[in-house]
This record gives structure tokens, C-alpha cells and sequence, in this order.
């Protein structure tokens, strides 16, 4: 299934299932196909940036950037294993794995204060200076537990984010 | 839980309150200290992203979705074939025919009316008027056009616009037949550009260019000069300013509703028992559009004349657009969406992102108040 074909096989489907861990359903990996073909103009294999962009409600989204960084260029396989992080029934960590890759920009596993700040900066936007923002985040550290200086890692993140409120849920539907 | 008003000056005044969209408890609740769990925890918006990936309400606006296929079946089957048979074999050059009578009619009367009648301008104008309507008659009969129409009939007055909701550019034949307006559209290539500059020019027709900036100032000073004078054609603008699924509508633009003119909404309705008569634009020319409709078994649809509607004192228009949308929508059975159909076009500006307000973000704004808070503490 490397190019896009307009048509879907028993066995493709079966085969995304299984890298997803089996949690989407087959329809909703037939909806996620036609989805895909929407977008996916002409027909290439994949999404372009600028093809995602052409949706108002995701270019308009403050984490539009960097979350394109992670989905430019996906072909379908990858694209349904992305969009599998907001399946309910997806564990916290899988969950919590994505949200830490949204902050390490640069891959490099560590999540330092600078990466947090510039998360901040794009959901405030205008509304608070970076002085602001600083001050803030220093002091919520703080009470954390963590100095300025220290790097956060994955496990960091699990003990921080895993509560029951935590909720990263799409529902895909299926017509 | 006070509710959070956001200053009007700071957000572009040009776009709907999306706030009045969403659902009534997706703003949360603040909580009672801030944090670094709170701080990091990107989740909804992360959720709305993926969301707009996984569907988003701007795309289903223009999905012209196909007809649900009925000949499965041993004896629907050869009936759907006669059915093609009868469409394409018979009707379809009928339609053809009377179309061509149509236009012999119409040239034969409206040159010598157009050239000889130079001099006696009020004559010749309800004449062109009257062949126009003829000649709409004309299309629409070779589409078997079933148009029923609702309401006070639309007359020539001053200081009055129309307004409908746009799914295809047959919108305008319809309407056209019951009355001669004068309407904005923009400049095509090839036929139908034909047709624009000479016919459609004589019922007083306002042209404009959607790629060009400067267009903007020219087009708002041409209708405004349209709506004041006395004996032009009634003015018709389609405020969407792009065709839609006529399961939706996007928003207006507040051009037409800042003339300082009473706007008469007018909604049509298409009823897809036999065709689909949206026009999407991207997937057919407008030729092709049309010999769909003329090889289809009809085409339905509702046309409604509203009460005309005055600017409220106070209302901005935008307001006012906004307004008279929701009574085109409720009457066409329509769903409303926040959008501007130019995106259809064009890609949101950086400027759009910032004023835009999801309901993560307002939750967010929430916490930024906390923060506030917490560095004054």
C-alpha cells in the first residue's frame, strides 16, 4: 500500500490494525482512509503540510506548527498510528509519549524549561509577556519539585500528567 | 462561574463570536491552584488538532455528497437502465431543443431591442428586463426545473438589496425568472463570461475579481451607487461569496450589509430527490454542471421571500449579517458554520490564529487569569 490507491484491501486494513495495537475498529480505519484520501489531493501517498494547512480548524490551532512537524509527510499507516494516541481506549502513557514529543521539539528525549516556555508562549500568545510566563512557570517548577535548570524526561512527564482527568479523546466517525 | 468576555477591540471585529458556537459546557471550570500539571497538560488543545484532522465542519461544507445507488435489484435494475435511456435518449435532446428555441426567441428580440431602441432608454430597459426573465424561463425549463415559490414577489424599489444563500450558479437563472435583479457576481472565463458582459450587463450586473485587493473599494462604491439610484433593477447579492452544499452556510459578508440599504433575505432550498444542484466548483466546469442538470429528471427546489430586514440600532454589521443568515438558515434548514468561504481559496493569515478564540483556548485564558493572579500573590 505504498501510493494511495482509491481502494482499501482486507489485508491493508488488517495490517494497520495490527500496528495500531487494535484500537480502531475496521471501520473506523475505512473512515480514517477516506479521511486521508480528502486531504491527501492528489493522491500521493501522503499529506503535505500545506494540504493540512488548507483545514481552517487545524491552521488556526496555536500547536499547529509543531504538530505538523510530527504529521507532514505521514503516509497512511503512520497517519492512523498517530491519530491512535486519541483513541479512548489508548494507555496514559501513549497518551502522555505524544504530548512529550509536541515539547521536545529536537528529539533529543529531554524536555528543558526553554522547550516548556515556548509551548507557553504559542497558547498565550499575546495575552502574557515572556517575563510573565517566566515568573510563572519558576515558581509552579518549584512547588514541583524542579530547578530551572533540571531537563524533564518521559518518566517525568508520566509522574507529572498520569491522572484520571487527563482526557485526549477523538471520536472518528463512521458513516 | 463568571463568564469570560474577551475585549472586542483586541479580537478582529471583522468575524462572528465563535464563543456563541460552542457547546455550553466546553469551557471548564478554573480550577483552585495552579499547578505544573495544569501548566503542561496541552490536552485539549492537542485534542482539538486532531479533531480538525479527523473531520472538520469547513470541508463537510462542500462535499457534494453522490445519491444513494437504488438499482441493486433484478427489476429496479432494468428500470434504472430505461431510466437512462429515457433521460439521455429522449429528454435530454427535447431539453436541447427547446433551449436552442429559447435562444433563437430571445437574440431575434433582444438585438433589434438592444441596437434600434438606443434612444428610448426606459422602453428599452423593461423590454431587456422582460427577455431576461424569458430566457431563464428558458433554462430553466430545460432542466424541468420544479420551483416553487414562497412569499411577496420582490419589487423595484430604492434603498433595498437581496440576499440569498449560493449553491451553484443556477441560483441566480432561478430567481431571475420570477424577477430581473441585478446581481454581483464574479467575472468567469469562456461562455458564461460572454454572457456577462453583454446580456447580464444590460440589467445593470456588478462584476468583480475575488483574486484582485483593490477590487474591494471599486465593488462597495458600484453597489452602493447601484442602491441608491432610482430605477435600477433590484440588486441581488449572494453574501456566502462561493457555492456551498446547500446543507450549510458559511458566513456573510458584511459588504451588503453596511449600505445602508433594507435587506431582504431570500433562502433557496434545493430538494436532491433527483439531482444534486450543488456546483462543486473544484471537481466541474459550469458546462459540465449544466448538462448534468439537463440529464437529470428534474430539478426541485423551494425559493423563499423573507421579510425584509432593517439594521437594528447598535447592531454592527456583522451583527446584522449574522442575523439575517440564521433566518435564511432556519427557513432553508440549513446548518450554520463560522467560517468565511474565501478559505476555500486561501489559507488562514497569521492575524486569524491569534483572534480566533477554540475552546481550549478559552480554558487556557482561564489559567492565564490564574497565573495573573498567582504572580500578584
Amino acid at each position: 500500500m505504498g501510493s494511495a490507491s482509491s481502494t482499501l484491501t482486507q489485508y491493508d486494513i488488517e495490517d494497520v490494525q495490527e500496528h495500531c495495537n487494535n484500537l480502531f475498529s475496521q471501520q473506523e480505519i475505512v473512515s480514517l482512509y477516506k479521511r486521508f484520501c480528502q486531504l491527501d489531493r492528489n493522491a500521493k501517498g501522503f499529506i503535505s503540510a500545506d494540504e493540512f494547512l488548507s483545514v481552517p480548524e487545524f491552521a488556526m490551532n496555536p500547536l499547529s506548527q509543531r504538530l505538523l512537524k510530527m504529521v507532514d509527510g505521514l503516509n497512511f499507516k503512520d497517519f492512523v498510528i498517530f491519530l491512535s494516541a486519541f483513541n479512548p481506549k489508548a494507555s496514559m502513557p501513549q497518551k502522555i509519549e505524544l504530548i512529550f514529543k509536541v515539547y521536545d521539539s529536537d528529539y533529543n528525549g529531554k524536555v528543558t524549561f526553554k522547550d516548556i516556555m515556548e509551548v507557553l508562549r504559542d497558547l498565550s500568545g499575546s495575552f502574557m509577556s515572556d517575563k510573565q510566563i517566566e515568573e510563572v512557570l519558576i515558581r509552579v517548577m518549584e512547588e514541583a519539585g524542579y530547578s530551572k535548570d533540571s531537563s524533564l524526561l518521559l518518566d517525568d512527564f508520566v509522574k507529572i500528567l498520569d491522572h484520571p482527568g487527563l482526557k485526549m479523546e477523538v471520536e472518528v466517525p463512521v458513516d | 462561574m463568571s463568564k469570560l468576555t474577551t475585549s472586542r477591540s483586541e479580537l478582529d471585529l471583522d468575524r462572528p463570536n465563535i464563543e456563541d458556537y460552542l457547546p455550553p459546557d466546553s469551557i471548564q471550570q478554573p480550577h483552585t491552584k495552579l499547578r505544573l500539571r495544569d501548566l503542561l497538560d496541552i490536552s485539549p488543545t492537542l485534542t482539538e488538532a486532531a479533531g480538525a484532522i479527523v473531520d472538520d465542519s469547513f470541508t463537510r461544507c462542500f462535499k457534494s455528497n453522490p445519491p444513494e445507488p437504488w438499482n441493486w435489484n433484478i427489476y429496479l435494475f432494468p428500470l434504472w437502465c430505461l431510466g437512462v435511456v429515457v433521460r439521455y435518449g429522449i429528454l435530454f435532446p427535447g431539453r436541447v431543443l427547446i433551449l436552442t428555441i429559447g435562444w433563437i426567441i430571445f437574440l431575434s428580440c433582444y438585438i433589434p431591442v438592444h441596437v434600434l431602441l438606443k434612444g428610448h432608454d426606459k422602453l428599452r430597459k423593461r423590454l431587456e428586463r422582460a427577455l431576461v426573465e424569458l430566457i431563464c424561463s428558458f433554462f430553466v425549463a430545460s432542466w424541468t426545473g420544479v420551483v416553487k415559490y414562497h412569499g411577496p414577489r420582490p419589487c423595484a424599489r430604492p434603498k433595498q438589496v437581496f440576499v440569498a444563500n449560493h449553491t451553484s450558479m443556477i441560483d441566480f437563472i432561478v430567481l431571475e425568472q420570477m424577477t430581473a435583479f441585478a446581481v454581483i457576481m464574479q467575472k468567469h472565463p469562456g461562455w458564461v463570461g460572454l454572457l456577462q458582459s453583454t446580456i447580464l450587463e444590460s440589467v445593470g450586473c456588478i462584476w468583480f475579481n475575488r483574486s484582485e485587493a483593490k477590487d474591494r473599494e471599486i465593488v462597495a462604491r458600484k453597489l452602493r451607487e447601484h442602491v441608491e439610484g432610482t430605477d435600477n433593477n433590484p440588486l441581488l447579492i449572494f453574501p456566502e461569496g462561493t457555492c456551498v452544499n446547500n446543507n450549510y452556510t458559511v458566513m456573510f459578508k458584511k459588504g451588503a450589509f453596511e449600505l445602508g440599504a433594507t435587506v431582504c433575505p431570500i433562502a433557496i432550498k434545493y430538494n436532491k430527490i433527483f439531482v444534486d444542484a450543488f456546483w462543486n466548483s473544484r471537481k466541474q466546469s459550469f458546462t459540465t454542471h449544466l448538462l448534468q442538470l439537463m440529464t437529470s429528471w428534474a430539478v426541485v427546489c423551494d425559493v423563499w421571500y423573507l421579510e425584509p430586514q432593517n439594521m437594528k440600532p447598535g447592531e454592527t454589521a456583522i451583527e446584522f449579517a449574522e442575523r439575517v443568515r440564521s433566518i435564511i438558515s432556519i427557513r432553508a434548514g440549513l446548518k450554520m458554520v463560522p467560517w468565511d468561504g474565501y478559505l476555500k481559496y486561501s489559507r488562514p493569515s497569521p492575524k486569524h490564529r491569534e483572534s480566533k478564540v477554540s475552546a481550549a483556548s478559552v480554558g487556557r485564558k482561564i489559567e492565564i487569569i490564574e497565573c495573573e493572579a498567582l504572580l500578584q500573590r
